[in-house]
Parts: structure tokens; C-alpha cells; sequence
């Protein structure tokens, strides 16, 4: 009897066994991930001596058709890739220093999802980061934001450009909310 | 079956009377787990129901799913848990040129299975008879494996025998329940 449970790798691109990439449509993408991975799994999937067996077992007409298919699928998964590109190229993330009470402060953060992240984990992050209370709320009018406890706009800022990539630091704004009570 | 993106319905807690229940049912229908259900249903821990369109309910450990079923329905495994215990399921394998149509979401045809790529019950081309000796009836759960990959690609409820199918050889086989890619495959349980 096998060990079980058995551990399975699955790809970082399509989140498939790697074996299966092949029928998606970003094996490139795939097949660098795996290469970075796990690189003795690559060197058996992507050997020159797999790619020609795995055709052999196909007719010829099989293949032909598995190829178009295949075109089809990059065609569509580049497509999909552009629009996120265009979506991220617009894309603002604001952060705002919001003044809660006299001189007491919270940071909030908006659109950080549209450049694919996690915003429940990136919350989770900068709390660690900069050891404060971190939450998503949701926005009025629909959307959530982070909300971090403190006045952290530039640290916020410096962080976010500098560990995704995705990014670029001119799509990133620096805003402040005052509230304006009578001066006391 | 999940042919579409999901996103999860809400989430309940299942009553441990309902848990214990459910683990007697995943007995019954697939013995082999049986040593295993320690370890994939820990008695202590907290089985979560999670609603999903068109009356499927699934049952996760946390953010880890284990088992859907529509309405009354049998439970079936998700494919994660397939990969983690692979050998406790009737099996069957595809040939390689229908891989493709069963991750697109189509019903398998009997033509994949008979094929010379292809592995049924008490078939002579599988001498280790990894794939079974009896023969399946309509309405079994099966899981497909892949010729050429070591891991399930799809399981689904059978339409067709697989004594009917080497007779026959044609028409459809087994219903898509869940495949690789699909939408139960993407959701997000976090
Ligand atoms: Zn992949």
C-alpha cells in the first residue's frame, strides 16, 4: 500500500498539477515557474524525449487539432493578460491620512485589488510590518480598504512600491482627509 | 457541473451529530478511505458546510474541501483529496486525446476509455490490475485518471457500465462532475 496522503505539487500560474499544464493556455508561464520550483520535476515534464512521446500517441489529425486548440487558448490567456495589464496601467492605489481625533491619525488604503493582491493578506502584512491594528473595512457605495491604525502614509507608500512590483510608483497617491472640527 | 466560475454561499457549521452522519456515509461508499478518516475528518475538529449555486452543498475542514454533493446525491470526493488518496476510488483511465475535451468540461465518450490509451475494469492491457476486476454499474462513482499522468483529472457519476461500454464503444460515458480548472477546482475558500 502507498503512503498516503500522497503530496501533489501544483503549478503557481494555473494552480494544476504540473503535468497538466500543457493543456492550459500559459504553458510558457508554467513551465518558467516550474523551471524556478521545482526544476527536477521540469527537467522530466519538459524533456525532449516527453514532448515527443506525448505526441506519438496522438494521430496526426489529433494533433493538428490539439494544436489549434492550443493557439486558442494562448490567444485567449494573452488577451486576458493585456486587459490586466491595461486594468493595472490605470489603476490608482491611494492612501490616505485620515485624522480620526486631535492629532490621532489612521491610514487608509484603496485599490490595491486591482493589481491582483490579496487585500484580506496584505492587511495581515502591514500589521507585521509596522506592528499596528490592520483591517479591511468596507467602503460606503461598495469596495473594501485597509484601514492601519496610525499616521503611516509615507511608510505605507514606500512599502506597498517596493514589495509589489506590479506596482509602478506613479500609480500610487499620497491624499489627506481632514476633518475639520472647530480649532480647540 | 462546475462548468462556470463560483464563488462560495454561506458557510455553516455542521452539528457534530450531521459530521458523524456524513463520515458514516463516506464509509459506505468509498471503504477504501476508511483507514484514512482520521486523518481527512478528524472527530474533533469542525466540519463546515458551504453553499454553492444550484444546490450543491460542500464540505471543507477549514479552507480544505473535502467532499460536494448535490441535493441527495452520492458525495463526491473534490480532486485535491483525490490526489492525496488516490488508490481508495474506482478508477478509470482516459487516453491522452480526450484529456483535452474532459478539462474543457465536455461528458466523456465511451471511445476515450476503449481506446488503446484507455484502461477499464478487467482489462487485459492492465496486468497489475490497478484499474479493478468487476465490472462498474451505471451510477458508480468514478474516478478518471489520465494515460500518460499520474494524477485524476475528473470524477464523475458513471452513465454508462463499463461491461455496456466495451461492448458498444460509443455514446457517453460519464457525466463532468468536477474537473481539473473547473469552477469547484478555483474556488476560493479563504
Ligand atoms: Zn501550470
Amino acid at each position: 500500500m502507498a503512503e498516503y496522503p500522497k503530496q501533489v505539487t501544483y503549478c503557481g500560474v494555473c494552480t494544476l498539477p504540473p503535468e497538466y499544464c500543457e493543456f492550459g493556455g500559459t504553458v510558457k508561464k508554467c513551465e518558467e515557474w516550474l523551471k524556478d520550483n521545482h526544476p527536477d520535476m521540469h527537467a522530466k515534464l519538459y524533456s525532449q524525449e516527453a514532448i515527443e512521446q506525448n505526441l506519438s500517441t496522438l494521430s496526426l489529425e489529433a494533433q493538428k487539432r490539439a494544436e489549434k486548440d492550443s493557439q486558442k487558448k494562448a490567444a485567449k490567456a494573452a488577451t486576458a493578460e493585456a486587459k490586466a495589464q491595461e486594468q493595472r496601467a490605470t489603476s490608482k492605489v491611494i492612501i490616505k491620512r485620515i485624522e480620526r481625533n486631535k492629532r490621532k491619525y489612521v491610514t487608509a488604503v484603496q485599490g490595491l485589488e486591482a493589481f491582483g493582491l490579496d487585500i484580506k493578506k496584505v492587511a495581515k502584512d502591514f500589521g507585521k510590518k509596522f506592528a499596528t491594528g490592520s483591517s479591511v473595512t468596507k467602503v460606503p457605495g461598495g469596495g473594501e480598504e485597509i484601514t492601519v491604525q496610525g499616521d503611516l502614509s509615507d511608510d505605507i507608500l514606500e512599502y506597498v512600491v517596493d514589495q509589489y512590483k506590479d506596482i509602478p510608483e506613479d500609480n500610487v497617491e499620497c491624499i489627506e482627509d481632514k476633518k475639520k472640527k472647530a480649532a480647540g | 457541473m462546475f462548468k462556470k466560475d463560483i464563488s462560495a454561499g454561506s458557510k455553516s457549521k455542521v452539528k457534530s451529530s450531521a459530521q458523524r452522519g456524513i463520515r458514516s456515509k463516506v464509509v459506505d461508499q468509498y471503504p477504501l478511505l476508511e483507514p484514512y478518516m482520521d486523518e481527512i475528518m478528524p472527530k474533533k475538529e469542525q466540519l463546515d458546510l458551504v453553499k454553492l449555486p444550484d444546490r450543491v452543498a460542500l464540505y471543507t475542514l477549514s479552507s480544505t474541501p473535502l467532499f460536494f454533493q448535490h441535493m441527495d446525491d452520492p458525495l463526491l470526493p473534490h480532486l485535491s483529496l483525490i490526489h492525496r488518496y488516490p488508490s481508495c476510488f474506482p478508477r478509470l483511465r482516459i487516453d491522452r486525446g480526450a484529456i483535452r475535451f474532459v478539462l474543457s468540461g465536455a461528458t466523456l465518450m465511451a471511445p476515450g476509455l476503449t481506446s488503446a490509451g484507455g484502461r477499464l475494469p478487467n482489462d487485459p492491457q492492465d496486468g497489475d490490475g490497478e484499474f479493478g476486476m468487476e465490472e462498474l454499474e451505471p451510477g458508480t462513482v468514478v474516478v478518471i485518471e489520465a494515460e500518460g499522468k499520474e494524477n485524476a483529472c475528473m470524477v464523475g457519476v458513471l452513465k454508462m457500465g463499463t461491461a455496456e461500454m466495451k461492448k458498444v464503444k460509443k455514446g457517453q460515458a460519464c457525466e463532468a462532475g468536477h474537473y481539473l480548472g473547473d469552477g469547484l477546482w478555483g474556488l476560493d475558500l479563504r
